[in-house]
């Protein structure tokens, strides 16, 4: 059978189509990032002094350093809101029109998370417009540089949301799992603070972000942002991507009867 | 009724062997087996909570049940899903439109979703549309319709990919009489035409004396027959009430 790229682009183009039709949601994906970025980090920057790490060979402001963080942020909030998307149509029956599609279901998924994730793209395109705006700038080559970072990510990111949405039953259920997802991945990273500066408050919280996939995320992020590879963190991210997405092939597995509450 | 199948499979249609499902502890289908011919309209009647819905998941593949077999249009869904599942037409009883889409736009999703190729896609979507008298609706938005218009639309997406089984799963809920009646009419027809058509429900002046009347009650088919001869003489909503609420 034909059509694997014409499925594809149907779902992706119907996730643009989506979003275009919610600004409001693109309106809030920019405002998070960018109120971390001009308010927390302006107040922050003169509690925390920054040496000079990798990718980054000068001192450099925080606002600078937490950028890679929020591009990542801004996958990790378009992850979860394609979950809840996917718990939402789940609920609403269009999930039932995708599924009956005679294409292998992890074809569809994954052309599903290709769409956010796009989406997901275009929203840290933005943001970092807007921080150059303000000054925080990159190299100028890092922009382009970054895009498979960001790709990877942000499939990883929205693999994450997919195990979630299978294994979440209702749309009440949604926000408790998200506080434990979202807030913990988020703080128990590099994102806001450099792991050293974790070590000298506890080795333990240290390890534990160094384990968390959302770390390399970032940092992968933060050195192709400075036309540097971070060979651990591609890695890492690459293999949680893959075990994620095999989890979320098997979490739709029609056998396992992801519609078994109420089909 | 099980030895019937190979006439069945020869001609396509749907035919279903030994299907039995659990949630957990609660059995939802306990052996079913049914056989619907192509051209027939069989009206699957039970009351909410007989194993309707279920049914329907195993049938489009939502759910997959440990034993038992489907084939639709002769292709067997476990062996070969994704052949059995292009020639098979849906209507959710859940509305499954993108209302901020329009009626072409969600139409042309569904196209692409079937893998049809992308220069045939318009025309079919006319000629779809033209058959419920929607042409002239294509490019509003979907929220624009009422209620039995998005019915038909519905419809008309299921038909698209030229199905030779249509499920409905309670497919008039919430519809008016008018429309209820409208869209009764036209899946007897395309019935007529050679559709072989399994229509779920709970509302008896929907079946007609000439449709196959399957009874599901708790999971287990009650009655398999032509619905002029399962009811005799007593009207039809008397007939399955007194079937079906002794155990209740």
């Amino acid at each position: 059978m034909s059509g694997f790229w014409g499925v594809c682009r149907a779902i992706v183009g119907r996730e643009f189509l989506r979003f275009i039709h919610q600004r409001e949601r693109f309106l809030a994906a920019l405002v998070r990032p960018l109120v971390w970025l001009l308010v927390f980090a302006a107040g922050f920057r003169a509690a925390l002094g920054l040496s000079i790490i990798p990718p980054y060979q000068t001192y450099i402001t925080y606002e600078t350093y937490i950028v890679p963080g929020l591009c990542a942020m801004v996958l990790l909030f378009n992850g979860m809101q394609s979950s809840l998307s996917l718990v939402y149509d789940r609920e609403m029956g269009s999930m039932r029109l995708l599924l009956t599609s005679p294409f292998p279901r992890w074809w569809l998924l994954f052309c599903r998370l290709l769409g956010s994730t796009a989406i997901s793209i275009l929203q840290v395109y933005t943001f970092l417009a807007i921080a150059a705006l303000f000054g925080i700038t990159m190299p100028p080559l890092g922009y382009v540089a970054v895009l498979p970072g960001l790709v990877l990510g942000g499939l990883m990111l929205g693999a994450l949301g997919l195990v979630l949405s299978s294994f979440i039953r209702q749309l009440e259920n949604f926000a408790g799992v998200m506080n434990f997802v979202i807030f913990p991945m988020f703080f128990l990273s590099s994102a806001l603070y450099p792991l050293w500066r974790m070590t000298e408050s506890s080795p333990l919280l240290r390890d534990i972000c160094a384990l968390n996939p959302f770390t390399h995320a970032v940092e992968l992020i933060r050195f192709l942002l400075y036309l540097q590879i971070n060979w651990i963190a591609l890695l890492w991210v690459i293999l949680s991507t893959l075990i994620l997405g095999a989890i979320a092939v098997w979490g739709y597995d029609p056998a396992r009867g992801l519609m078994k509450r109420k089909a | 009724m099980p030895e019937a199948i190979s006439a069945q499979e020869a001609t396509g249609g749907l035919s279903v062997r030994d299907l039995s499902f659990r949630y957990g502890a609660k059995t939802a289908l306990d052996a079913v087996s049914l056989d619907v011919a192509p051209g027939c309209f069989c009206a699957l009647l039970g009351p909410n909570g007989a194993g309707k819905s279920t049914l329907i998941a195993l049938l489009t593949r939502l759910l997959v049940a440990p034993g038992g077999d489907i084939r639709i249009a002769g292709h067997d869904l476990r062996a070969a899903p994704r052949r059995a599942l292009a020639d098979l037409g849906v209507v959710f009883q859940q509305p499954t439109l993108d209302l901020n889409l329009t009626v072409r736009q969600n139409l042309a999703y569904f196209a692409a979703l079937h893998g049809l190729p992308r220069a045939e896609t318009p025309g079919r979507i006319d000629a779809a549309l033209d058959r419920l008298g929607m042409r002239e609706r294509a490019d509003e938005k979907a929220r624009a319709l009422n209620g039995g218009h998005r019915r038909r639309m519905e419809l008309a997406r299921a038909l698209l990919h030229d199905p030779k089984v249509l499920l409905l799963d309670e497919p008039t809920v919430g519809l008016d009489a008018a429309a209820r009646q409208s869209i009764t009419d036209h899946v007897h027809d395309l019935a007529d035409q050679g559709l072989c058509v399994l229509w779920t429900t709970h509302l008896t002046d929907e079946v007609r004396d000439t449709d196959h009347l399957l009874v599901l009650h708790q999971g287990r088919i009650l009655a398999d027959g032509t619905t002029g001869e399962i009811r005799g003489d007593t009207p039809l909503s008397d007939w399955f009430l007194s079937k079906t609420s002794v155990q209740a």
